[in-house]
């Protein structure tokens, strides 16, 4: 069965849709009650996120659109220090769409959801017409999360000399996976699509002194780690034999002129740590679950006022240098 | 390298301090391969790297790119292009703009894929933009024997296709002073060392094959400083290149392609430079023909990059006008072109 003009006019169609997928998905205590807005209970200090998701194709090796959309806001909210609590679905579908499609990104959704200990508590469901090509959709979900009220909540102006950079995994899969998927490349690459739930938790409740975190994802690790240094007036070395990009990410990358250090990942953060507490947070990271090839790929050093220039230095293995400068244009493929 | 350890090398290239040498690569994959291994921070002040006319969106004219801005305007037909081409600007419009006004303009990441294209929709006319050098060539005579083979009739090319030997004689003619080449792996791969040989007895200039490897493009460096004076040609890079070359890819070259004149960003046209479709094939061409004129930006000193005349960050736009984000000229576009390189790695 295939997403009608009819599944968006606000009738019968429309409940059957949102009572056969949605609720039966996304069925908690609070969504449940299918009011126009979900009530809940708050905070002292919260942390809001909003983010839309456009992908083709909408299924992929590692993951689908429904999973990168709770990843994505997920992961933002953690990377402020928060609690993730409360999650919003709104599903724009194209006239058209496989129904079984819908269903599993739904699933897919509702599962996500799960593990990162989130709920999602309200929803919305348009459809267009589809204007030629593969009928897709696009979702957008919000997110709310609780910080506690003692927590210095990281940011990236509060590097501080000395700190030490860690990665939590391997560069490139997410995005390697789908431009494989769009050019029909076979290889084993899967996206990295996951929630960094448990590896946040682990890294407060042990109060490791986390003074800025990111995830790592359009526009990859070169592009974080530039603002870090904008942000904090510091200089980043990083140490090429220390990067951890998978072999196949490698033989992609080589292929096609793209450098891991600018693809996106949906499920990798970048730390700075204050050097005390770096041996702990890695081994944090490394024991909890999408952490086991995170590495310490760097070092903070904080300018003196005069630099005009705050760079991401790339010590290479043969021992040369160059700047990881900011990224530019889509990171096309490259001709020969 | 004889009993001479990397890190010995490693240590004479940073020491240097003998006669200024110029060493050019001319190969767009060596220009981005020499940048991503900072190398250039590993050489003495008197080792000057130079960045050849070897990548080949930066050495097409306006010409090819308005050509092919026009076609995608064309009712019914629809430009295949690969990655880069897509965001070099022609006279007023890249085929990006293009895009945005309507135009029908696909990326493609295959070759083949176009033949797959344009038999699956025979309602419209595919023009694939056939652009490189010696290395994509083949891959572009393959596209047209699988469309024979399949009888598609409605895929053509644009080419804009050059070589390397003429433009490194023209080079050394109108830009000088270099003491040695680093010959491109991926073309040698394909015409052999051979090629290089004579070329190099030619001009009195060294030539030294090398991959893409930081080692081995420290090693053909060093190479290169003890050939300074001298001719001849020195393999590193034998696992794939050799004296011969591939003869399979040239064979299948030969049969769909002659050599042609061709026009080159801010050069003009050189004698015997390009590869133009035979006569017999001309059904298949989308009028690559007379596509020579070039209009650079005011200001833009793409042509002095490209033969070595200027270091990019000596053109008055570098960095200033002229960003990835905003090129006025093709070498700032291109992960291969020198500008880019230069712009991202901080390269001086």
């Amino acid at each position: 069965m295939k997403i009608t003009m009819a599944h968006g006019s606000g009738g019968e169609s429309t409940s059957g849709l949102i009572r056969d997928i949605f609720a039966k998905h996304f069925h908690n205590e609070i969504l449940d009650k299918l009011e126009d807005s979900a009530v809940v209970e708050g905070c002292g200090r919260l942390a809001v996120t909003t983010d839309s998701f456009v992908v083709t194709p909408i299924e992929f090796p590692g993951g689908d659109i429904g999973r990168l959309s709770v990843c994505g806001t997920v992961n933002d909210l953690l990377m402020s220090g928060a609690k993730p609590m409360y999650l919003t679905c709104g599903c724009i579908l194209e006239e058209g769409l496989d129904m079984d499609v819908l269903d599993r990104v739904i699933c897919s959704m509702a599962e996500t959801a799960k593990e990162a200990g989130i709920k999602i508590i309200t929803g919305d469901t348009k459809v267009i017409e589809n204007k030629g090509g593969e009928s897709g959709l696009i979702i957008n979900t919000s997110g709310v999360g609780f910080i506690s009220e003692t927590l210095d909540v990281p940011g990236p102006f509060k590097l501080k000399d000395g700190d030490k950079i860690i990665i939590s995994g391997n560069l490139g899969d997410h995005h390697a996976a789908i431009l494989g998927t769009r050019m029909g490349i076979q290889n084993n690459i899967k996206s990295d699509a996951a929630p960094l739930a448990l590896m946040v938790k682990g890294l407060l409740d042990n109060n490791v002194e986390v003074h800025a975190m990111r995830d790592v994802t359009r526009g990859g690790l070169g592009t974080v780690l530039n603002e870090f240094c904008e942000s904090s007036k510091c200089t980043i070395n990083l140490y090429e034999e220390k990067m951890p990009v998978s072999p196949a990410v490698k033989d992609f990358c080589g292929l096609l002129g793209l450098d891991p250090m600018y693809m996106g990942n949906e499920g990798k953060m970048v730390l700075s740590v204050a050097a005390k507490d770096a041996e702990k947070a890695l081994s944090i990271i490394k024991g909890s679950k999408y952490g086991e090839n995170a590495c310490m790929i760097g070092d903070v050093s904080k300018n003196d006022g005069s630099a005009d220039k705050h760079n991401v230095i790339l010590n290479t293995k043969i021992g040369g240098k160059r700047i990881i400068g900011l990224m530019y244009g889509e990171g096309l493929p490259r001709i020969c | 390298m004889g009993s001479i350890t990397f890190e010995e090398i490693l240590d004479k290239l940073k020491n240097y301090d003998g006669e200024e040498v110029h060493i050019m690569e001319v190969c767009g994959t060596h220009t981005a391969a020499i940048s991503e291994n900072g190398i250039p921070s590993m050489l003495s002040p008197k080792i000057k790297l130079i960045s050849g006319p070897g990548c080949p969106v930066c050495v097409t004219v306006t010409a090819v790119i308005d050509r092919l801005v026009e076609l995608s305007m064309e009712e019914n037909t629809i430009v295949l292009t690969f990655g880069d081409l897509i965001r070099v600007r022609g006279t007023h419009k890249s085929l990006a703009d293009a895009k945005a006004d309507g135009g029908h303009v696909r990326m493609v990441y295959s070759p083949m894929e176009t033949v797959k294209l344009a038999k699956e929709d025979p309602s419209h006319t595919y023009v694939f933009a056939a652009i490189g050098f010696e290395t994509t060539t083949p891959v572009y005579a393959m596209v047209l024997e699988e469309a024979i083979k399949e009888n598609v009739k409605n895929l053509k090319l644009l080419t804009s296709l050059k070589t390397m030997p003429e433009v490194i004689r023209w080079v050394v003619k109108n830009g000088g002073g270099i003491d040695g080449f680093i010959a491109p792996g991926h073309v040698c791969a394909v015409t052999g060392s051979d090629t290089f040989k004579e070329l190099s007895e030619e001009l009195g200039i060294p030539f030294v094959v090398s991959g893409f490897e930081g080692r081995q493009l420290i090693m053909t460096i060093y190479a290169l400083l003890q050939m300074k004076g001298k001719t001849g040609i020195k393999n590193l890079y034998k696992g794939v290149v050799t004296e011969e070359g591939n003869t399979k890819a040239r064979e299948v070259v030969e049969k769909y392609f002659e050599v042609s004149d061709a026009s080159w960003r801010g050069m003009g046209k050189i004698k015997g430079s390009g590869m133009a479709l035979k006569k017999e094939y001309a059904d298949f061409d989308a009028g690559s023909i007379g596509l020579d004129e070039d209009h650079m930006p005011p200001g833009c000193s793409c042509a002095s990059v490209l033969v070595g005349k200027l270091k990019p960050y000596e053109c008055p736009l570098f960095g200033k006008a002229c960003t990835p984000d905003n090129a006025h000229g093709a070498c700032m576009v291109s992960t291969e072109g020198s500008c880019y390189n230069y712009f991202v790695s901080g390269r001086r």
